[in-house]
């Protein structure tokens, strides 16, 4: 993993990093030899950390002012917003956080299916960033519950009545998950609870994602494999960090848009109605980011297999490495994959739109076929082009990008140029 | 890659963010009457004179059923809202009875209001204001400009909209008609008439004047912190705006050192 053996200068130093090598780690992250090909595409991850520790810092202290009970909730969330010190300033940038996270951990997931990175020897690393993303629509759930408006009262109701549809032991599950015959003040109580430790199983996990891309290193929009350290190389300090800063400010920027000048346009208008169990919401949608697999959910007819469904969605993106034959990385040297990449951020997007239209009509029967098309991508589309597909020619390292050998055999098959490499 | 389809997927992102709050509200949004309010845009204010009329109207029409509950009084008083001055803050609490208590004997009492009361309730229940409005409950005003799709617009084409049913459209006692209401139909009367208050600052009590200012004085209590936020955010936006600026040029030195290799 470390490059050069890396020996502290100081002598306090040096006694320190015999028994906790912590600054030959410091020296690993900084040197870390870095694809120089890298696009804006990769700051993500960088972009990501800073979502979730703005996301951890401004929860604790919401929840320093927070009040998780049935009766109190909504009014302590009002309280947070007029008599707390810049309160409105942290709840808004915690509520519009989440969606910031989501937006970036999309792109993140769409870079690495359009780059193949989830391709070997990067399987665990996806495998990680799914279960990330999976505690992800977990904590932001439970999160949308605590302020207890209509939203988060229903939004509750129709999810966990989701567990229902399992055979024989549903019903007991919903009443065990609710800690009573309804969504109640044990059910918030305990979301509160996940809530809070969520976040911390997800920085867990981001360490684990970030140990993991060290090993192989970071894929790059070539898609071929480099030598490390070398020509297509540069430290991660001070380039990758430089670039990750400016893309972090950029992105700040709509960050900052959202939270002083829209802040509750990403959110639902009932959720200012304190939660009501006697007056249920004409249409209850969930927050944007996961209307994709609310379109999945509600496009079966039945119950238990539109909670399959749903989780199949998420299954078939955790297995991707091993539906995806092609060697070939890149979508940039797969024409044809390429087509179908784009049609499926297009079906992806459809999916999201019906989500939030009303389950009738037109909608239903769309949002049928767009979850047809977002599994035949998976488990038609992507195995079949895996044997059907001409790729082109790969170049031989990212300094040549204008490939010399036309047509060189070991150059098109990545996987041959990689066993020659190592 | 072509920067084109970069382009194109961080447009299609921002088209999806938008879409679910755009797209639930569709329906009865479009419709709705648009007022040019001084609130809006990356520099909105709240008009000072409007937030206390409004004020007024509340207090003298709303306010006799709509309670206010996560407002207090002092809250009138401070940056960002109407601005009364604090004599005036503690003579409008004054005008209020609030029940306090236990004392030393054990007692419930009443005393007059302190700025830092919170504003008295017209009902002392939902259900009691619910038996008092035909089975109707008047909704706590504190954010109901935020709980509606439409916002202050919304707020603003109820209060206009009351007209007479269409021929043939038969409405039962208590229930009005509204172009704007959500199914038409409403079962507060009419609550604003011409002239119904007597503004201090000698402004015209046009219907259409009280609607905006009530309108107004909502939006504020909605959103107290409005004004601020709109400050902060203007500072916020100009500061990431140099440091980007600065980083990227930085950015570029340094990378130069790569890219001439090449």
């Amino acid at each position: 993993m470390s490059e050069t053996e890396y020996v502290p200068k100081s002598k306090a130093g040096k006694w320190f990093n015999d028994r906790l090598p912590l600054l030959s780690l410091g020296a690993h992250l900084s040197d870390y030899p870095t694809p120089k090909n890298l696009n804006y595409w990769w700051t993500f991850g960088g972009i990501l950390t800073f979502c979730l520790i703005t996301q951890i810092v401004t929860g604790i202290v919401l929840a320093m002012h927070y009040v998780a009970h049935a009766d109190l909730a909504f009014e302590s969330v009002e309280k947070i917003m007029r008599d707390v010190n810049y309160g409105w300033l942290i709840r808004y940038i915690h509520s519009n956080g989440a969606s910031m996270f989501f937006l970036a951990v999309y792109i993140h997931i769409f870079r690495s299916l359009f780059y193949g990175s989830y391709k070997s020897p990067r399987e665990l690393i996806w495998i990680i960033g799914m279960l990330i993303y999976i505690l992800m629509m977990a904590a932001a759930f439970m999160g949308y519950v605590l302020p207890w408006g209509q939203m988060s009262f229903w939004g509750a109701t129709v999810i966990t009545n989701l567990f229902s549809a399992i055979p024989l032991v549903g019903e007991s599950v919903v009443i065990w998950l609710w800690g009573g015959y309804s969504v109640d003040n044990p059910t918030l109580t305990r979301f509160f609870s996940l809530h809070y430790l969520i976040p911390f199983l997800i920085l867990g996990l981001v360490v684990l994602h970030i140990w993991a891309l060290h090993v192989p290193g970071n894929n790059n929009p070539v898609g071929i494999d480099i030598k490390k350290p070398s020509k297509d190389t540069v430290p991660f300090h001070p380039y990758i960090t430089i670039k990750d800063i400016f893309a972090l400010l950029m992105f700040m920027i709509i960050f900052a848009g959202f939270v002083f000048f829209s802040p509750n346009i990403l959110g639902h208008s009932d959720n200012y109605i304190p939660a009501n169990p006697m007056v249920t919401p004409a249409h209850i949608v969930p927050e944007w980011y996961l209307l994709p697999f609310y379109a999945i959910l509600r496009a079966v007819p039945d119950k238990l297999g539109g909670v399959i469904l749903m989780f199949g969605a998420l299954f078939v993106l955790v297995i991707l490495p091993w539906l995806d034959t092609n060697k070939v990385r890149s979508a940039i040297f797969r024409p044809i994959y390429r087509q179908f990449f784009w049609i499926f951020v297009i079906d992806v997007l459809a999916l999201g739109y019906l989500g939030a239209m009303p389950a009738e009509g037109a909608y239903l029967l769309l949002a049928r076929i767009a979850t047809i098309y977002y599994f035949a991508h998976f488990v038609i589309i992507l195995p079949v082009l895996g044997h059907i597909e001409k790729t082109d020619p790969l170049p031989l390292s990212i300094s040549e990008p204008v490939l010399t050998g036309g047509l060189n055999p070991v150059a098109t098959r990545s996987d041959k140029s990689f066993d020659e490499k190592k | 890659m072509k920067k084109n389809s970069y382009i194109t997927i961080f447009i299609y992102f921002f088209i999806l963010a938008m879409f679910p709050s755009k797209s639930f509200s569709a329906s009865s949004e479009n419709d709705l009457l648009k007022v040019k309010w001084s609130f809006l845009g990356i520099t909105g204010k709240f008009d000072r004179g409007s937030l206390q009329r409004g004020y007024q109207v509340y207090q003298e029409v709303c306010s006799s059923c709509h309670s206010m509950k996560y407002l207090s009084y002092r809250n009138l008083g401070e940056k960002g809202g109407p601005e009364f001055t604090l004599d005036e803050v503690k003579a409008i609490a004054s005008n209020f009875e609030v029940t306090d208590g236990p004392n030393s004997e054990g007692e419930m009492f009443t005393r007059p209001g302190r700025p830092s009361d919170h504003f008295v309730s017209p009902y002392p229940n939902v259900n009691a204001s619910m038996a008092a409005n035909g089975g109707a409950y008047p909704p706590d005003m504190s954010v109901l400009v935020k709980a509606r799709p439409g916002g202050a617009n919304y707020i603003y084409s109820v209060l206009m909209g009351y007209e007479d049913p269409p021929a043939g459209l038969v409405l039962d006692d208590g229930v009005y008609y509204n172009k704007y209401m959500i199914g038409n139909k409403i079962k507060m009367s009419k609550p604003l008439n011409e002239g119904l208050v007597e503004y201090s600052d000698g402004t015209q009590s046009t219907v259409d004047q009280m609607a905006k200012d009530v309108t107004t004085f909502l939006t504020w209590t909605a959103e107290p912190h409005l004004e601020a936020r709109h400050k902060t955010g203007t500072k916020v936006i100009i500061y990431l705006i140099i440091l980007a600026t600065l980083v990227y040029f930085s950015m570029k030195r340094l990378w130069s050192r790569v890219d001439s290799e090449e």
